[in-house]
């Protein structure tokens, strides 16, 4: 029999409906999987038993012919997504134990799908981060290796870091992520899979562990574009218990699902031409416009004239916004207190936030509330919502001309662990081309296009007009089609 | 503009976060570093720009005005809203004494 684990999410719910193979043994595969991998370190908690569980049921419900979209599919669940009875950390020693006693609606929404949970994958702390090297429990370890024969520890990108290595090394078939500002599509683009993020409010917040509520959403990660439409069908949707949720009825993404692109039009945004960049880059860039052409669009030069303004205003609102959603840790409702002998209430908060939050999450915080407080609110924060709005306004404005826009998804590849954690900023700059999306609130994917000299993948990123997810997943099927990226990493762990 | 370490112990004592004098001697250098950095939006023109306040056009809805309406958010849910925290007591959050 072929290893059910190298199926895809579609193959997989196709096959259990018509009877090529039980769901039970898809789960004891992927299990078996995820118990032999600890040496890259993505999961914080495993649940085998769950994925049996909702396997045991999907095989009933074939049997009685009450089949459900994802009956059989068993996924990982990123450990920012409340889970009733299992731990959620958010990869933080101030959750570490916290066991909540809800189901966040995009998991909840899942499981009511059919599907599984083989466990709760590791991210960087809080979601913040672009290399999984902030997590309590550890780094993920990426499973591809560079060409070179060096055998470093490369990054799986973050903060949805164990969901990209998970997939990547055939764990678990799709896994869900979190985008604050490029936290699906970075990871996605580094491990050579696929991963989008909806528009902004399509998929309910509640439940997951806040990092910037302006920006945050959920979103799929799989290893090609079907997948990803399966699973965002069934991860969105409106719900009443987010204010920021989205009224609008789920299209079905997958049924509309079309790699023809005559009469679209693909904006390529000139202020994305970065100087320095590794022409390695640039040539998966344009071999992305040449495959797009060739699905029939017409390619059009935009511009977007505030991109270089994009990563100072996300390291304002984004931090502003943490040091607010992230005071509730203060020992007293969750997970960890730091109550030092003799202490009182404000030296309990003090010790139990020094000891919770790790050095990026502090550092955060601090930054977030530096430019809320008074007297400097206005030069920072309010400037920087009033730039937003510009580079919101640059969107509209190229939409008018464009349905798409193409763009690589980072600025280079997967680069070592360690390598960039001595400077704070050289690590921000690795989301230069994710976040303008994100602060706009758009659909934006990433799709895997090419390797590098390194043999290691590189992403193609396309975003969309908002509540327009077809528009950006029929470009990225164009690309996957013409790409035909079928690297995988060598198995080493 | 820089700040000092006069200002970093500030910060972390508005974000009730304690720090060692280690700690405030490296963050100097970080806060400056990224500070300066987002100073460059400043030379954005944003004459007569909103600040955006929601990026996707969405109106506020309002709960209806019933108690309990939906029974996850609802009330009457004590032992669940207690069940992670450190020292729940009596049916509250426990604290350490705040009154002399």
């Amino acid at each position: 029999m072929t290893d059910l684990t190298n199926l895809t999410v579609a193959e997989i719910r196709d096959g259990h409906r018509a009877g090529d193979f039980s769901a039970v043994e898809v789960a004891e595969a992927f299990n078996a999987n995820v118990a032999a991998a600890k040496a890259l370190n993505a999961f914080i908690v495993e649940t085998p038993d769950r994925a049996i569980e909702a396997a045991k049921a999907a095989d009933s419900d074939r049997a009685a012919g009450t089949l459900k979209p994802l009956s059989g599919v068993p996924i990982g669940m990123k450990d920012l997504f409340a889970t009733n009875g299992v731990q959620t950390t958010a990869a933080s020693h101030m959750l570490e134990g916290f066991v909540s006693r809800y189901e966040s609606t995009v998991s909840q929404k899942l499981w009511d799908a059919g599907c599984g949970m083989l466990g709760k994958l590791n991210l960087d702390q809080f979601a913040m981060g672009s290399s999984n090297e902030t997590s309590y429990f550890g780094n993920v370890i990426s499973p591809w290796k560079r060409n070179d024969g060096g055998n470093a520890a490369l990054a799986p990108g973050g903060s949805s870091g164990g969901s990209s290595a998970a997939i990547a090394a055939r764990l678990c078939p799709a896994a869900t992520g979190t985008d604050t500002g490029g936290s699906i599509r970075q990871p996605a683009a580094f491990t050579g899979i696929s991963g989008i993020k909806p528009t902004y409010g399509r998929c309910s917040r509640w439940g997951i562990v806040a990092f910037a509520s302006s920006l945050d959403q959920a979103g799929p990660m799989a290893r090609d574009v079907r997948d990803c439409a399966i699973m965002l069908e069934n991860m969105a949707g409106f719900d009443p218990k987010d204010a920021t949720s989205l009224d609008l009825p789920v299209p079905n993404w997958e049924a509309a699902l079309s790699s023809d692109l005559k009469g679209k039009k693909v904006g390529i945004p000139k202020e994305y031409r970065l100087e320095g960049i590794d022409p390695e880059i640039d040539a998966m860039w344009d071999a992305g416009i040449a495959m797009l052409k060739d699905a029939g669009a017409e390619v059009v030069e935009i511009s977007l004239p505030h991109t270089k303004y994009a990563l100072p205003t996300y390291y304002i609102i984004a931090p502003a916004e943490a040091s607010s959603n992230l005071a509730r840790y203060d020992g007293v409702r969750y997970g960890l207190r730091d109550l030092p002998q003799g202490a009182g209430l404000q030296d309990m908060y003090a010790a139990t936030r020094a000891d919770g939050f790790g050095p990026e999450v502090k550092r955060r915080i601090m930054i977030g509330t530096y430019v809320l407080s008074a007297g400097f609110y206005d030069a920072y924060y309010t400037q920087a919502q009033k730039v937003r709005a510009l580079i919101s306004r640059d969107f509209t404005a190229a939409f008018e001309t464009c349905d798409v826009i193409l763009a690589p998804t980072a600025p280079s590849a997967a680069f070592g662990l360690g390598e960039k954690t001595a400077d704070p900023l050289s690590m921000y700059l690795n989301d230069v081309f994710a976040v303008p999306a994100s602060l706009a609130g758009l659909p934006a994917m990433s799709v895997p296009a090419a390797l590098n000299r390194e043999g290691l993948p590189l992403g193609l990123q396309i975003i969309g007009k908002a509540f327009d997810e077809q528009g950006v997943l029929n470009a990225g099927l164009a690309i996957e089609e013409r790409a035909g990226f079928t690297a995988r990493a060598e198995k080493w762990w | 503009m820089a700040i000092d370490q006069a200002t970093v112990r500030k910060i972390a004592s508005l974000a009730r976060i304690a720090i060692t004098d280690d700690e405030a001697a490296a963050m100097e250098g970080e806060l400056n570093g990224i500070l300066g950095w987002v100073e460059q939006l400043g030379e954005v023109d944003v004459t007569g720009v909103e600040p955006m306040t929601a990026v996707i056009p969405n109106t506020l809805r309002l709960r209806d005005d019933v108690v309990d309406a939906d029974p996850l958010t609802g009330g009457g849910r004590r032992d669940d809203i207690l069940a992670n925290a450190p020292e729940p007591q009596h049916g509250f959050f426990g604290v350490p004494k705040v009154i002399e």
